[in-house]
């Protein structure tokens, strides 16, 4: 359908779905959240996920990310298949496969910038590797203010300590929800500028939920889903190229 | 949808009915105490009514029961006289005699230590308002020596039927009887000897045994005519009395002896009260907390309502609404209680013989009254400071994110409770240390105020503590251990006003343990610095036994000296006072005296000796005379000698055993000090036999007595537990109230950290950790407080023969560990509750 314009080295896929459908609800009051989507996640791609609301895509997110579980279809994280594990394994896979950066930040107030960025491997009780914190730190740029509580930082900073605790655990994949969604557009750009790095330097597979075809036009490709169906696809997108296939998306129910 | 509301509505009541929960307690205390006390007065004189007779007639001052019967008696010539007083239907003597006890047949005596045992002549006289008295329902009256009749439930409690051989013990010189049970009696028209056991022979065999065979008797009971009133009829009676006997309505002998019972009982109504205070003052903590937290949950709606045009008295109206609606609840709920906790004591008081069950409950109005006020002006008083914040929040604060209800400084609170404490503390030292009147009560606002101030400046107080508890978490358990230790932090006076009802329970507990402990250790100590002899005979009842036991002991080999030691009990200066007696030899031998002023060689009979302590406050000396009444007789004893106070003796005034006889008391003793030459299991089996069928006298070493002097400080301990239990319950759910409120509010928090990779496990731990950490910081305040209390009380009594200060340190660490385990406890609901969240709503709620 899209050409491949570059041929990516890291084309093996970090998360695969298939066939995944989830409904809610029964009888006349069925509602079909995702229907039969199969999706590939290449690892070291940035791939943003657009569409209307109702469209399914959070929810794909939150299946994908081992928070949520379809009613059928299976998940992939790596080799792992999701919806056989229990409540502990989700957990270890979350801790140590999975980054999340929210729309609203979701730092835990009581602990610092830099508490809040080992947290996961706190919790894993594992040491974070020195070096690699300190790139993190760097790439994230927040310098003098790890020693600061969530209410000391602006938005944009937040949401940069969120991205670093996302990605302090070298986590196969990183999911964010809508991350610029609270954010003015010169912090939102910093943030995107953040995200795009951290594939470009890291390798890092980063998959992002947005409205907004500015930020959906940072990433390597876009997938368009629409009642529950993935509908459309666009490689190395930019701002006009996503603004397009929005209005295409629209006119069938215009029509 | 509906059931989801129905259920969080439901969730919402369940957790506001929990911190009413203390509120429900505390009204249930004094609903309970209330009904309780209220049915016992009204249905005591009823109770006692058939044990009298219209008019009885009996020796002056014989209604004093601290000493028993009176040896004065009346003679039976007066009932000859009083037969044809005008309006005296008949006239019946009656022969009554007290620690007359049944045994049963495994040795044991029945009732027990406390209620009385009673033996009397049989008689049919009715009870006075022509009620009849008790009277035979089964077989026949007694007849002869050989003949018992006793009461249905005595009979019934020793397992005894009609024809069986009876064993009583009695405390006359013959010791124990063994006559065939020919008859049971019963009140026929209700009424009940309370507990008491009673035993009946026939007249003659009752005088032989208790008056010396001197046809006596110690009242007479003269029943009405018809129409007779019993006032008329005393006024007739008494103008034919000799000297020396009076003449009394039956109405107002009940009178007396239920006024005696009840007084006995109001202990147990202030006990009950003093639970309903604690229960109210940890309530209201409770209920500050839950509605400061229910309001900063609601906040942005009630930020949304000041922004809609709602005035701030119409925010904090609403607020104080919900708090009344929840008074109104809980008072209701409480008093519902509280009658099942009148029935229970009722219940209780029925299994150790004051039978009330046919007595209905007594619903006064003042009950109703009371329950509510107290229920709803202690949760409206506790919400009005949430309530009155609300109202501060600034309208704007609708449209903001995060909202931050507004909170009074921590600095001022903290000063302000360092004040209340100082004026605490004043109160209690007024009330300890100076002779104020109504000490009690400034002992008890002080330890209020000191309770409330530490309770108000905790927030700043408990800061190190609440620090040291959060590194020393996150160095030992990690990331969930730091996360645990700054939720406490996070609002710490949410954490200190949870961790505050467990504070005022510990601290009462705390300094009871060392008011019972230094009172044990004081028992032990004297007991150790007096005691020279090596054996103590005494009744298990503390009543008197026959002077024959002495004598047969005083004869066995190897028994060296036997001290008595007898009690009576005076009016000295219209105050009650026990007098001792004992021989002269006694008492510079086994009873150890040490003589401060005049010389035990001086004491004769008619004259008395007195503690140094005593002699001061009476301002008395060598020389002096002491007036003394007894039984209505005034008597005067000229003062020969002043003893450095004995706690052994027990009474600050001791005199002659003669003199005690003089005085019309009888030849009886209390307590018996035997010096041996060597002490022995043999001998003291050989002590043993001689009350070997009088399972009434012990006889006990110096290890046993001590053990025995300690049992009612045992007993205070228990009261304690029983203290302790009910503070802890409170705290629980005071803890488990806070949590879980805590935890809703975090729900994205909790679902944030679910999602980064916190186990459920993790979690649970992570929410046992606060809550310990709640409870070891409540805990550590009380203990410090109690132990202050404690000691500061200890200082005060130390005037009054407790001189050891004991800190039972043991007792207060394991408070310490149990407030731990309260912590785990308390955590369980609310954390399986976090556990249970799921992580995308969580995540997803806005």
């Amino acid at each position: 359908m899209t050409e491949q314009k570059h041929g990516r080295p890291g084309a093996v896929p970090a998360a695969r779905v298939r066939h995944l459908t989830k409904t809610y609800g029964s009888g006349q009051a069925l509602v079909t959240a995702l229907d039969d989507v199969s999706l590939d996640l290449a690892a070291g791609e940035f791939t943003a996920i657009m569409g209307p609301s109702g469209s399914g895509k959070s929810t794909l997110m939150h299946c994908c990310a081992a928070l949520d579980t379809g009613t059928s279809g299976e998940v992939y994280i790596g080799d792992q298949e999701l919806t056989r594990l229990k409540d502990k394994a989700l957990t270890r896979l979350r801790r140590d496969e999975i980054g999340f950066v929210f729309q609203s930040f979701n730092l835990v107030p009581t602990l610092t910038a830099r508490e809040n960025i080992v947290l996961p491997l706190a919790i894993a009780r594992r040491r974070p590797d020195a070096g690699w914190f300190e790139s993190v730190i760097a790439t994230v740029g927040l310098g003098d203010r790890l020693d600061h509580k969530p209410n000391e930082l602006s938005g944009g900073q937040q949401q940069r300590v969120a991205i670093a605790r996302a990605l302090v655990s070298r986590p196969r994949i990183v999911f964010a929800d809508e991350p610029t969604g609270n954010l003015d557009s010169r912090s939102g750009g910093e943030v995107l500028d953040l995200l795009r790095s951290s594939v470009d330097g890291h390798a890092q597979t980063i998959v992002m939920v947005t409205h907004d075809p500015v930020a959906a036009a940072y990433t390597d490709r876009v997938v368009f889903l629409a009642d529950g169906r993935v509908v459309h696809e666009v490689r190395d997108p930019d701002r006009e190229s996503v603004l397009e296939v929005m209005a295409t998306m629209s006119a069938p129910v215009a029509r | 949808m509906l059931r989801a509301a129905l259920k969080s509505l439901m969730g919402r009541k369940v957790r506001l009915l929990l911190s009413t929960f203390a509120i429900v307690l505390g009204v249930a205390f004094v609903a309970g105490s209330l009904v309780f006390s209220d049915t016992l007065s009204r249905s005591f004189t009823a109770l006692f009514a058939s044990t009298v007779g219209d008019v009885v007639v009996r020796p002056e001052g014989a209604g004093d029961l601290r000493n028993g019967p009176s040896t004065r008696t009346v003679p039976a010539s007066v009932v000859e006289e009083l037969r044809p007083v005008e309006g005296a239907a008949r006239v019946d003597g009656n022969v009554t005699e007290l620690g007359v006890f049944v045994v049963d047949g495994e040795n044991k005596v029945v009732g027990g230590q406390g209620p009385p045992g009673i033996a009397g002549n049989w008689s049919d006289a009715p009870a006075g308002h022509g009620l009849e008295g008790l009277s035979i329902v089964i077989g026949a009256e007694p007849e002869g020596r050989d003949q018992v009749v006793l009461d249905v439930s005595t009979a019934e409690r020793a397992g005894y039927s009609r024809g069986d051989r009876v064993r009583i013990v009695t405390t006359g010189d013959q010791a124990v009887l063994n006559p065939v049970l020919v008859g049971l009696a019963d009140f026929a028209q209700g009424g009940s000897l309370n507990g008491a056991t009673y035993v009946a022979f026939d007249t003659p065999t009752t005088q032989q045994l208790f008056t010396g065979g001197r046809d006596v008797y110690t009242d007479l009971w003269v029943t009405a005519e018809d129409g007779v009133s019993q006032e008329e009829l005393r006024d007739a009676v008494a103008q034919r009395l000799p000297e020396g006997v009076e003449a009394v309505t039956g109405d107002d002998v009940a009178d007396e002896n239920a006024s005696q019972l009840l007084e006995a009982i109001t202990f147990l109504t202030t006990f009950l009260l003093i639970f309903a205070g604690i229960s109210l003052v940890v309530g209201a903590f409770l209920i500050v907390n839950t509605f400061s937290i229910l309001v900063a949950q609601r906040s942005r709606e009630l930020a949304l309502l000041r922004a809609l045009g709602a005035s701030r008295r119409q925010v904090t109206r609403s607020v104080m609404l919900e708090s009344l609606v929840l008074g109104v609840l809980g008072s209701t709920i409480g008093l519902g209680l509280g009658v099942l906790l009148a029935m229970l004591i009722r219940l209780v008081f029925g299994r150790f013989g004051l039978d009330l069950s046919e007595q209905p409950l007594v619903f006064a109005p003042r009950t109703f009254v009371a329950s509510y006020a107290i229920g709803i002006v202690v949760t409206m008083a506790a919400a009005y400071l949430p309530a009155r914040r609300s109202a501060r929040i600034a309208p704007v604060q609708a449209l903001r994110d995060d909202i931050s209800m507004p909170e009074t400084s921590m600095h001022r609170r903290f000063v302000g409770g360092l004040v209340l404490v100082a004026a605490g503390c004043g109160a209690l030292a007024t009330g300890l240390f100076t002779s104020v009147d109504r000490g009690g009560w400034f002992v008890g606002a002080g330890v209020l105020a000191v309770l409330l101030g530490v309770a108000s400046a905790s927030p700043v107080l408990s800061r190190p503590f609440l620090r040291l508890s959060q590194r020393l978490l996150a160095r030992v358990f990690g990331a969930v251990g730091n996360l645990a230790g700054q939720n406490s932090l996070r609002n710490p006076r949410r954490t200190t006003a949870t961790a505050s009802a467990l504070m005022i329970g510990l601290a009462l507990a705390a300094t009871m343990a060392i008011v019972g402990d230094s009172a044990k250790a004081s028992v032990d100590q004297t007991i150790e610095e007096n005691f020279r002899g090596d054996y103590v005979v005494s009744n298990l009842m503390g009543q008197s036994f026959s002077s024959r036991i002495g004598d047969q002991m005083g004869a066995l080999e190897g028994v060296g000296t036997v001290a008595r030691q007898r009690w009576a009990f005076a009016d000295v200066d219209g105050d009650p006072q026990g007098v001792g007696a004992s021989q002269r030899t006694s008492f510079e031998g086994a009873l150890g005296l040490e003589m401060v002023g005049g010389s035990l060689d001086d004491l004769a009979t008619g004259t008395v000796l007195l503690s140094d302590k005593y002699a001061d406050e009476l301002g008395l000396a060598v020389g002096d005379d002491l007036e003394v009444t007894f039984n209505n007789e005034d008597l005067t004893y000229p003062v020969v000698g002043i003893f450095a106070d004995n706690p052994i003796l027990g009474f600050p005034v001791q005199t002659t055993l003669a003199t005690l006889r003089d005085a019309g008391f009888p030849d009886r003793d209390n307590l018996l000090v035997l010096d041996v030459a060597q002490q022995s299991p043999a001998l003291q089996e050989r002590i043993e036999a001689v009350v070997a069928d009088l399972p009434i006298v012990t006889v006990k070493d110096q290890a046993a007595f001590a053990e025995e002097q300690r049992g009612p400080i045992d007993q205070l301990v228990l009261m304690i537990f029983a203290l302790l239990g009910l503070a802890l319950f409170i705290a629980v759910l005071g803890i488990v109230n806070t949590l879980a409120l805590s935890i809703i509010e975090r729900t994205r928090e909790v679902g944030l950290l679910r999602a980064v990779g916190l186990s459920r496990a993790q979690l649970r731990r992570m929410v046992t950790f606060e809550s310990v950490v709640i409870a070891v910081l409540g805990a550590v305040l009380g203990s410090v407080l109690g132990v202050f209390f404690g000691i500061a009380m200890m200082y005060a009594l130390r005037d009054e023969g407790l001189e050891v200060i004991s800190v039972p340190w043991d007792q207060i660490g394991a408070f310490l560990a149990v407030s731990v385990v309260v912590g785990v406890l308390a955590a369980v609901l609310p954390a399986r509750r976090a556990a249970r969240l799921d992580v995308l709503s969580a995540i997803a709620t806005d």
